[in-house]
Parts: C-alpha cells; sequence; structure tokens
C-alpha cells in the first residue's frame, strides 16, 4: 500500500477481476447516525447517475426551497417519500431506490438513522451485499455507528465503505480524515471486517461520489464512490450443500406432485440423492420441472418444482437436502439477534419463529449482550431491550432444521413473531446447534453402527427413531470405508 | 411418464434464449412470494388491472404455479371509465388463461354516475377505485390481495414492505410497518386484518419492459403507437374517442401517433407523441426517456404526498 492518503484503502479486494461481469444488481445500503447524509448521499448518487427524471427534478426543485447557502437541492427528498419525513426532516423507514451506471445496476436501500428506526435500518441491512457507513466528519463516529457497523457485520454484510461526509464543512481537512479512518479501521478490525475503503466526501456538493473531489482535494488520489461499488463482488455463493425449504406441495392431479420451493443453496440434478427433514426420509429426484422446461439443474436462487421418484411424506416447512451434507436438526440452537421492537424480548416468552417456510413455536432464553462501546459481550439473562445485541438460546418443541448463518444465510436466518401482536420483533442468525443438550440420553453410553442403507432408510422412516432425530449423527459412506472407521475405534 | 400432459407443454415451445441473469433473479423473487403468500393465506386474490405491470404479474403466477392452475381469482375493479381495448384485452386473457375473473364496479358510484368531469380526478379515483376496491375486498373476504406495484414508481411506493400489512379498514400506517428482514414474509394477521404483496416491488418500468420482451407476454394495443383522436388539456394528451368526451371550449380534437406508457382511466392518463410500433421500438424509447411514467398521471399531481394519501386510505 502507498504512504499517501490512498492508505485509507484498509484491504482491497485482492482477487482478480473476474473475466465475466456480474450482471446481478449488487444490493447495498447506507447507514450511520441520524443526519449524516445518507439520504442526501443517495439523491446526489440518483441525480449524478441520470436516474432522477425531468418531471421528478422539477418537483423536487419546488420542494427544496432554501435548505442550505450553496443553492442546491434537498437530495434527499428524492428518498424521503413519506409526509413525516418530510416535516421532520428526517428517514423513517428504508427506501429501495435502483440505479445503474455503465458498468453495473444497483438496489439501494437508504436507512434511518434515528435509533428509534433500527429495525427499519436491520430490514435493509438482512439482504445487502455491501454498507456504506456514513460519518458527519464534525461529529465523528458515534454509538450508532457502531450499533449499525455491528449489526451490518452480524447480518452477513463484509464490504464496507466508509464515507467521511460533509467534508466541505471541515476545510476538506485530511489530517481529520485520516483521524477517522484510523479510528473506524480498530472498530472493523474488532468486528471481524477485513474490506473497508474510506472516502472523504461531500454528498451535498457531490465530491468523490460520482464525480471526484480533486478540485477541493488533492491529496486524496483513491477512488469515487462508485468507483468502489462497480467492483464490489455480489454475495459468494452459499458454502453448504443442496436446500430446498418446500413452500407448497403442487398436486394438480393425480398423477403429478411436486414439491415447490427456492433453492437456498448447493445445486441439484435429476438423480440426485436426497434427504427430506425432519423425518429423515430419503429419495432421489426424478425430475425438476419448471414452466419453461424440464431443467437438468438447478442452482442457488431458482424458483423450482421438485419431482421426487418415491411416494415420500413432504409437506410445507421440509427442507429437502442433499444427503451428503444435511443441515443441522435439533431442538435447541444457539443464535444472535437484534431486538426490533418496544416491548424487546423477554426471557421464556414463546414467540414463533419463521425461517424460510417454516414457522414455529420456540422459547427463547438470553445469555449475553453486546456492549457497543467496548464490543465485549457481557453475560445478561434478563430481557432483551428494544435494539439491543443479544446472543439467545433456542429450545423448539418440535425438531427445527438449521445451518449456520455463516455457512448460509437463508437456511441460517430467522424472524421472532409475538403472538400477541403479530408484529415482527427480532431478526436472528443462527450461531448453531447447541452442544450440552439437556437431554436425559445425553450422558449415556452411544452405539455406532454399520448398516446397508435401505436398512438403515427403513429405520429412519420410523416414528420411533424421528421422534429423538436430533441425538442421532449419520454419514453414508461406501462399506469399505465403514469398516476402516470401525476398525480404528478397536485399535 | 406419468407427466407426459405437462411436457406436451414445454415441448410445443420454441426454444428461446435463457434470461440475463438480473430478470432471472427478478422472476426467482416473484415466483417466490406468490408461492409463499398462496400456501400461507385461505383466501387470497390478485388485483388484475390490465396493464402491462398486470401482464408480467399474471405471467410470474403462472409460472409460480406450473404445472398447476393459479389458485386464486383475479379481480378488476372496473371504474367503468376504462379504455374498451383494456376490456377486451381483459376478456380474451381470461379465456385463453383459464383465468377465475372477478370484476367489480362500486354501485354507489354508478347509480351516482361518479365522472371524473363532473366530480373531479380525486373523487373519481376515491369513489371508483379506492371505496370499489375496498368493497370487493371485503365482499370476497380476501385476506391477502397481489398487487402489481413497483418501488421505482412513486416515493411512498419506496417505502412500501412486499408484504404491506393493512387495518381492517384496509389502512396503511407508513410510520409502524413489520421490519420485513431477508426474504423471511410474515404472513400473521387477525381475522378481517390482510395484506396487499408486491412480488413486482424490485422491478423497474425498464424490466419490465425487457421482461415482456423476453418471456413474449401479451399487451394491450395502447401501449403501441397508433393514429389515434386526442386533445391537448392541462399540459396532458386525453384520448378523445369515447362518446362521453366532449371538448372544452376553444379545444382542437387532433389525430396523430400516440401511445400510453400506463393504462388506467382514459380523461386521467396521458398519452405521448410517439411512433414506437413495436416492442423493440417501445424499450429504445424508454432509454432515452426524460420524464417519468407517472408523469402522465392526473392523481399523482393532485397534490404533494397524494400517493400517500390515497394509500393510507386503502389505495393499492
Ligand atoms: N454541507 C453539507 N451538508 C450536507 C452534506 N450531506 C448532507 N448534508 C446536510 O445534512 C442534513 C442531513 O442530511 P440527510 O441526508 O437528511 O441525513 P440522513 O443521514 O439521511 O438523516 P436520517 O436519515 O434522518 O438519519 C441535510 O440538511 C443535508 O443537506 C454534505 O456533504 N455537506
Ligand atoms: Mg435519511
Amino acid at each position: 500500500m502507498t504512504a499517501t492518503a490512498t492508505a485509507a484503502v484498509i484491504a482491497p479486494a485482492a482477487e482478480a477481476a473476474p473475466a465475466l461481469r456480474d450482471t446481478r444488481p449488487l444490493r447495498l445500503i447506507t447507514c450511520g447516525s441520524v443526519d449524516d447524509g445518507k439520504s442526501t448521499l443517495i439523491g446526489r448518487l440518483l441525480w449524478d447517475t441520470k436516474a432522477v427524471k425531468e418531471d421528478q427534478a422539477a418537483a423536487l426543485n419546488r420542494d427544496s426551497g432554501k435548505q442550505n447557502d450553496l443553492g442546491l437541492p434537498d437530495f434527499a427528498l428524492l428518498l424521503d417519500g413519506l409526509q413525516a419525513e418530510r416535516e421532520q426532516g428526517i428517514t423513517i423507514d428504508v427506501a429501495y431506490r435502483y440505479f445503474a451506471t455503465d458498468k453495473r445496476s444497483f438496489i439501494v436501500a437508504d436507512t434511518p438513522g434515528h435509533e428509534q428506526y433500527t429495525r427499519n435500518m436491520a430490514t435493509g441491512a438482512s439482504t445487502a451485499d455491501l454498507a456504506v457507513l456514513l460519518v458527519d466528519a464534525r461529529a465523528g463516529i458515534l454509538e450508532q455507528t457502531r450499533r449499525h457497523a455491528t449489526i451490518a457485520t452480524l447480518m452477513g454484510i463484509k464490504q464496507f465503505v466508509l464515507a467521511i461526509n460533509k467534508i466541505d464543512l471541515i476545510n476538506y481537512d485530511k489530517a481529520r480524515f485520516d483521524e477517522l479512518s484510523r479510528e473506524f479501521k480498530e472498530i472493523a478490525l474488532s468486528l471481524g471486517v477485513k474490506q473497508v475503503t474510506a472516502i472523504p466526501v461531500s454528498a451535498l456538493k457531490g465530491e468523490n461520489v460520482v464525480y471526484d473531489g480533486k478540485a477541493s482535494m488533492p491529496w486524496y488520489e483513491g477512488p469515487t464512490l462508485v468507483q468502489v461499488l462497480e467492483l464490489a463482488t455480489v454475495r459468494s455463493a452459499q458454502t453448504v450443500g443442496f436446500r430446498l425449504p418446500v413452500q407448497r406441495v403442487s398436486r394438480p392431479g393425480e398423477s403429478f406432485r411436486g414439491y415447490q420451493g427456492t433453492v437456498a443453496g448447493g445445486a441439484v440434478k435429476p438423480g440426485d440423492s436426497v434427504v427430506i427433514l425432519p423425518s429423515g426420509m430419503v429419495a432421489n429426484v426424478k425430475q425438476i420441472v419448471t414452466f419453461d422446461l424440464v431443467r437438468n439443474a438447478a442452482v442457488a436462487g431458482d424458483a423450482i418444482t421438485l419431482v421426487l421418484d418415491r411416494q415420500v411424506d413432504v409437506a410445507r416447512g421440509d427442507m429437502i437436502a442433499t444427503i451428503d451434507a444435511q443441515p443441522q436438526v435439533g431442538l435447541a440452537f444457539d443464535a444472535q439477534l437484534v431486538a426490533l421492537q418496544p416491548g424487546g424480548i423477554e426471557p421464556g416468552k414463546r414467540y414463533w419463529l419463521k425461517s424460510g417456510s417454516r414457522r414455529q413455536r420456540v422459547s427463547v432464553q438470553p445469555s449475553s449482550l453486546l456492549d457497543l462501546k467496548s464490543g465485549k459481550w457481557n453475560r445478561h439473562d434478563g430481557a432483551l431491550p428494544m435494539n439491543a445485541i443479544g446472543k439467545v438460546h433456542l429450545s423448539f418443541d418440535e425438531a427445527a432444521i438449521f445451518d449456520a448463518y455463516e455457512l448460509n444465510r437463508t437456511t441460517g436466518a430467522f424472524i421472532l413473531i409475538d403472538p400477541d401482536t403479530n408484529n415482527t420483533v427480532a431478526g436472528g442468525m443462527i450461531a448453531g446447534k447447541r452442544g450440552d443438550l439437556g437431554g436425559l440420553n445425553n450422558e449415556a453410553e452411544r452405539v455406532i453402527l454399520s448398516l446397508p442403507a435401505d436398512l438403515a432408510d427403513k429405520i429412519l422412516a420410523s416414528g420411533l427413531l424421528s421422534e429423538r432425530r436430533d441425538e442421532v449423527d449419520i454419514r453414508r459412506t461406501n462399506p469399505g470405508r465403514a469398516a476402516e472407521l470401525l476398525g480404528e475405534l478397536d485399535g | 411418464m406419468h407427466i407426459s400432459e405437462f411436457d406436451a407443454h414445454t415441448q410445443d415451445k420454441q426454444v428461446k434464449p435463457p434470461l440475463d441473469p438480473h430478470l432471472k433473479a427478478l422472476e426467482n423473487e416473484a415466483i417466490h412470494i406468490f408461492r409463499e403468500v398462496a400456501a400461507e393465506f385461505e383466501r387470497p386474490v390478485m388485483l388484475y388491472s390490465i396493464g402491462k405491470d398486470s401482464s408480467v404479474l399474471l405471467h410470474l403466477a403462472r409460472k409460480a404455479f406450473y404445472p398447476g392452475r393459479i389458485p386464486f381469482p383475479l379481480l378488476h375493479i372496473d371504474t367503468g371509465w376504462k379504455f374498451p381495448e383494456m376490456i377486451s384485452f381483459r376478456d380474451e386473457m381470461a379465456k385463453r388463461f383459464d383465468l377465475d375473473l372477478v370484476v367489480h364496479t362500486n354501485p354507489r358510484g354508478l347509480k351516482e354516475n361518479i365522472s371524473p368531469f363532473t366530480h373531479g380526478s380525486a373523487l373519481h379515483t376515491d369513489i371508483m377505485k379506492t371505496e370499489a376496491l375496498r368493497q370487493a375486498l371485503d365482499a370476497g373476504q380476501y385476506d391477502a390481495a397481489f398487487g402489481g406495484a413497483r418501488r421505482d414508481e412513486e416515493a411512498s411506493r419506496a417505502k412500501e414492505r412486499i408484504y404491506s400489512f393493512r387495518t381492517p379498514d384496509h389502512k396503511w400506517d407508513p410510520r409502524n410497518q413489520r421490519p420485513e428482514l431477508w426474504n423471511v414474509y410474515n404472513g400473521m394477521i387477525r381475522r378481517g386484518e390482510s395484506v396487499r404483496a408486491f412480488p413486482l416491488s424490485n422491478w423497474t418500468e425498464v424490466d419490465i419492459w425487457r421482461y415482456i420482451q423476453a418471456e413474449n407476454i401479451p399487451l394491450p394495443p395502447l401501449y403501441y403507437a397508433a393514429k389515434r383522436k386526442f386533445v391537448e388539456r392541462d399540459g396532458m394528451l386525453m384520448w378523445a374517442e369515447d362518446k362521453r368526451f366532449e371538448a372544452l371550449p376553444g379545444e382542437q380534437i387532433q389525430e396523430d401517433y400516440i401511445r400510453f406508457r400506463t393504462l388506467g382511466c382514459w380523461p386521467l392518463t396521458g398519452a405521448i407523441k410517439s411512433h414506437a410500433t413495436t416492442l423493440d421500438d417501445v424499450i429504445a424509447e424508454l432509454e432515452i426517456a426524460t420524464v417519468s411514467e407517472r408523469q402522465g398521471r392526473a392523481i399523482d399531481r393532485d397534490q404533494a404526498g397524494s400517493m400517500e394519501k390515497k394509500k393510507r386510505e386503502g389505495y393499492f
């Protein structure tokens, strides 16, 4: 890295540009504290990429009034479309906007900075690939800045742009820019974020947004915001095997039975062996049906209808998965969550949990709470107040099916719904199945069996086994390897 | 092979090039939403307003439930002031795709002869669209209604969730929307409450047209330029071929090549001068368009924030 101000690039994307450009849109959010200029920045971005049409520009000029001495329109009004937002001059709910450059298209979620509306920031962050974190150069990094950085990281965002904004109001002071970049670098390290690009910007004047700010900041030689966005990567492929959360069973006639859903990980093709969870029954994929053609493969993201080669019991909420790398099935999981509503999350209360197409009862026991100032997890078993980030134990009445969120952003994510209000009260990320299952048989002896596959399938399909499926470990392998493994145990 | 009856359908089709990944992602998301709502709600319905967005919505619904039929009815709110070509197109589609179509017109509005000319566009929209919609949704006891609204249409739409919660009197509270994380939708409601679901939330106008082109989706001919009669009124080109149309003093009925970027009630929908007679022409025109599609709509210009106000009251 050079010694000049480009050193703001803390860890540039190391991998070479892909040969084929990704034409999927990049999903990003703006976040940060109140009034840091998030909406102004996106408004400016839309303006400078010509995404604002003449009639919209006329309305903007009409509505802007005299909010700055530069004679510029109030770009935030392009985003703050609710009457209450315009009256108060703040963002309340996330706005989704779409724009494109010659190189790529973008879906941007402009989120509110106000702490009261953290839930709406979390809504935007859950699907984003990149976060533009704003800081008002005068105010510096605040608790709310840390909260947003933390939530974005928890939700799996790995690429950050630190936009040090309103640089025009501090005379384009390089020393201040360097100081704030350094300060954030420490926070990023503690959050495990490796990829941060710091950029000095004036959202209002459009400096280092789409056009460079060389005229006022000759000392900055790094990229503009748009240049960073154009090079960012879309969420990398999920690392676990094939997953299909079943949304509905399609039975248009006696002769057809297909399982409809969106592939949540991996890939599938006819002939593949799959397991149906939580029952543990197995089958082979016979066909992948879509409106256009009978396909010979489907990958993550595809909405498909799967036909299996035999009659098995499959219902909405079940998961069809590859046999070789199955998700975790169990009655107890650990998770992190963000409390989103004024009532917080109460220990021991029974909520509805929804993940994919599966909805089930859960009771939630907080175990620790994140202190945003120090970045430390403190032991905490009381209620989680609104906007808190906590670690919790989840206990289910019926088997739950998850991957760790780290491994799969779809099968590892869930929401909690309060049965009293029906409102969504938390967003959660699965850490993993709980090891210290308080089950009766935990301390007992274990038996390892090696069985012919057809016999194992019959046992798995039995009621007795499916009831305690989460206590059983299963691996499929060939006879030679099985003998080898058993041999190792004897030796 | 036991699904041969469905294979026939796919083999008939000429092989078309695969969708580009951007449109494919949008299509997948929409299908996911359709399936989720159909599975979670007892009585879904799909608002069908005959325009380009509805046409895409219909196409996606057919895809989502293939090889089955669309498992819910389509509802058209007929204000009585739609272009006749829209109505014939609607009936043709219902027949071609074997749709379960419900048409509703507000009986009170009919009796009182509500007209956008004598009562004004605001009152006409309130009674013939918003009130009519509430009547039809109540009568059908629908607990979920699909709509073709897109977030890029208007600033308050940009704020709306994919599952948009409505109170028993169909009100939207933009300040207290439910958080909507990932693609995990909260469909839990009490009796009488409902959800409006928007599978096209993340589509832009260009996406709609490129998808129509890629998928060969039929559209009412009004979207293509043809010689039509019109007048210029309040800066809008108003179609002047209906027998209820009356020219104001000094107004000249002109005839030229015009077309529509959105379709609604003809007295409220402005045309544009255009020679785009094919889909390619339309898309080429769109890519260099300098004004937004809603510019031709009288409803949005009544007052600032008018869309939000209407939505709070139950408008789609
Ligand atoms: N001078 C100057 N003013 C700016 C700049 N960016 C934003 N502002 C002003 O800062 C104020 C707040 O901007 P907004 O864009 O509404 O801030 P926000 O971060 O979206 O605020 P919330 O969404 O409510 O958290 C407005 O008056 C902007 O004009 C900048 O770069 N320079
Ligand atoms: Mg804002």
